[in-house]
């Protein structure tokens, strides 16, 4: 376990040094910046999903309460570094209420994406309905549909007029999800992340165990908003401006495509799939010939049909199946000869 | 006499119109091993989901080591100290033998005393040639072995197994008589079987359901014997 860990650690600052100086010669910071974000929120989806095995229809409400009490906070304290804090709170929070509800009320499958679907769905109504004067916290107007813009972005902590921006807030994005990369790393490795993975594989089991499955369930569900409200805030510094249309259906439908193409119960999958998804969106976002959501559902087609379990688990199928094989072997096989003797004898 | 560990008082179970069980008053001994027979649909299953919490029982009140747990749910019971193996096997097909029996151990020990208490419940019940192997992989037999492995890691007071030797091996069963009288140490154990071979070679007192009542409750000879049982339970059974 620790090995893996180690390992993982290696591999993520190798990524992130990647991230920062390689792909810049292939793709402008700026669209790299958004590509990280939405990776990051692939991740809190494929998490909970992957490994809990809590299908959320809604991570886009996380992902836009967020973004926008990242703004509220931001034009009413005037600088970031609270507002930031917030922005994982206000998610957390929120779902860690809606996570009871559902979790002790016995909603699961169906039923649980069904209620998150309609909540994000509830957002998206309230948030665009808020236009008028009276819709206003503090010193932020809410601005229904047109959204709000004008707010203060991440500066350093203390210091209100060091902007963080351009290139340097690439860097800090990838760095930030590195950081999430490891800590779910962490989570997902530690005695909670194995019972959630035993949660997804049998709850009945479980619970004969002893296991509160409402309870783990609940926290699973409320660390999985929490990351979505922080990529929320991140992309509310890359966008300038946040509108209702974070919560949209469209926007909860490619969160869950995106860990689908990028495989389940992985953590790189879904980073994978957001990053590459949204790069082909980006690509044929300049051209007008076929319609952008089309191809992203032939995709998800293509791959439910031919590659079912994602990009990265079958690499590392294939990567197990040929080289890896090979060496589990090599290194097994003299351990084996000593155990499997002594109980025949 | 010696201590009851679980006590039914008119148990009744219904699912809309079907009465699964009824009035069902049950005592079972501190580390009695009790055997609970009586042809398909008796209402053996429905008694030990309402005992482990599975199902919350329509009337009636269940005591069990001290607590009334007529309506606690089915992790506070386990908690308490009640294991069980329900019918169909109830195991985590997509995780390895190793992390299946490391969860089961993980509830009650940290994690490197669940890792002792795995390896040494591998040894136990020789599973150790398959630890990491996933479990949907295994043989019928091998599984059932599994799940007994995750009762067993958690040392229960009271251990519930709902056919246990179904579709298993005479040589299988062998083991698995062994390891039933070893559990029988430290817990009293109610077991549903059909296998009257079986039941003999490691019953005193059988219990016998019918229509989800309780026919009768006597020692294994006398049961055997008795010609409403043959009646009932022979006669349905071929
Ligand atoms: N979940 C359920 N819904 C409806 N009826 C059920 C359910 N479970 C069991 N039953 C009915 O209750 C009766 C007892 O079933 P069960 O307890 O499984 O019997 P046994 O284990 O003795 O074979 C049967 O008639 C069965 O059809
Ligand atoms: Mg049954």
């Amino acid at each position: 376990m620790i090995d893996s860990l180690w390992r993982d650690s290696v591999g993520a600052v190798l990524g992130i040094a990647l991230l920062i100086w390689v792909a810049p010669l292939f793709i402008s910071p700026y669209t790299l910046t958004i590509l990280i974000i939405y990776g990051m929120l692939a991740l809190s989806l494929g998490m909970i999903w992957g490994f809990g095995g809590i299908l959320c229809f809604g991570q886009a409400a996380f992902f836009g309460l967020g973004a926008y009490a990242y703004v509220i906070a931001a034009i009413n304290i005037g600088e970031s570094t609270l507002p930031m804090l917030i922005a994982v709170l206000v998610p957390a929070i929120f779902a860690s209420l809606l996570g009871a509800m559902m979790f002790y009320g016995r909603l699961n499958d169906v039923y649980l994406a069904v209620i998150t679907l309609v909540v994000t769905l509830i957002l998206f109504k309230f948030m665009n309905s808020t236009a008028g004067p009276e819709y206003i916290i503090g010193k932020a107007r809410l601005g229904g549909f047109n959204g709000i813009p004008g707010f203060p972005t991440l500066n350093m902590p203390g210091n209100p007029n060091a902007y963080i921006w351009g290139d340097t807030y690439f860097y800090f994005c990838a760095v930030t999800l590195g950081v999430v990369f490891l800590i779910t790393t962490l989570i997902l490795q530690s005695s909670f992340g194995r019972i959630a993975v035993g949660i997804r594989e049998n709850e009945t089991r479980m619970s004969l165990l002893g296991y509160d499955i409402r309870a783990r369930k609940t926290v699973l569900f409320t660390i999985g908003a929490a990351i979505a409200g922080l990529a929320g805030a991140l992309f509310a510094n890359w966008a300038e401006i946040v509108t209702p249309n974070l919560f949209s259906l469209s926007q909860s439908a490619e969160i869950i495509i995106w860990c689908i193409v990028g495989g389940l119960g992985t953590r790189l999958g879904p980073i994978l799939g957001a990053a590459g998804l949204s790069l082909l969106k980006f690509l044929l976002g300049q051209q007008t010939l076929i319609d952008n959501l089309l191809i992203t559902g032939l995709i998800l087609v293509l791959f439910v049909l031919i590659l079912p379990k994602g990009i990265v688990p079958t690499l590392n199928d294939l990567w197990s199946l040929t080289i890896g094989q090979r060496i589990i072997r090599h290194r097994r096989r003299p351990r084996r000869r000593t155990r499997r003797k002594p109980p025949r004898d | 006499m010696t201590e009851v560990v679980l006590e039914t008082h008119a148990l009744t179970m219904r699912y809309g119109g079907v009465t699964a069980t009824k009035n069902v008053d049950f005592k079972l001994y501190a580390y009695e091993l009790r055997c609970l027979i009586g042809p398909n649909g008796a209402g053996k299953s429905t008694f030990f989901k309402c005992i482990s919490g599975l199902e919350t029982p329509t009337d009636g009140e269940i005591l069990m080591l001290g607590s009334e747990t007529t309506f606690w749910t089915a992790h506070q019971i386990a908690s308490l100290g009640v294991g069980i193996k329900t019918q169909v096997p109830n195991v985590m097909d997509g995780l390895t033998v190793f992390e299946n029996i490391w969860l089961a151990a993980r509830r009650q020990h940290n994690t490197p005393e669940a890792n002792r208490k795995t390896e040494e419940i591998l040894d136990r019940l020789t599973l150790r040639d398959i630890a990491h192997r996933h479990v949907g992989h295994l043989a019928h037999g091998e599984r059932q072995h599994v799940e007994l492995g995750l009762v067993a890691v958690g040392d229960p007071k009271i251990v519930l197994l709902d056919e246990p030797a179904a579709g298993m091996s005479s040589k299988d069963i062998e083991q698995m008589t062994k390891i039933i009288h070893e559990l029988n140490k430290a817990a009293a154990i109610i077991i549903v079987e059909h296998d009257m071979q079986f039941i003999q070679s490691i019953a005193n007192r059988v219990t016998v359901f019918h229509r989800g009542e309780i026919l009768i409750e006597d020692h294994v000879d006398r049961v055997m014997s008795d010609p409403t049982v043959r009646n009932v339970y022979l006669g349905k059974k071929s």
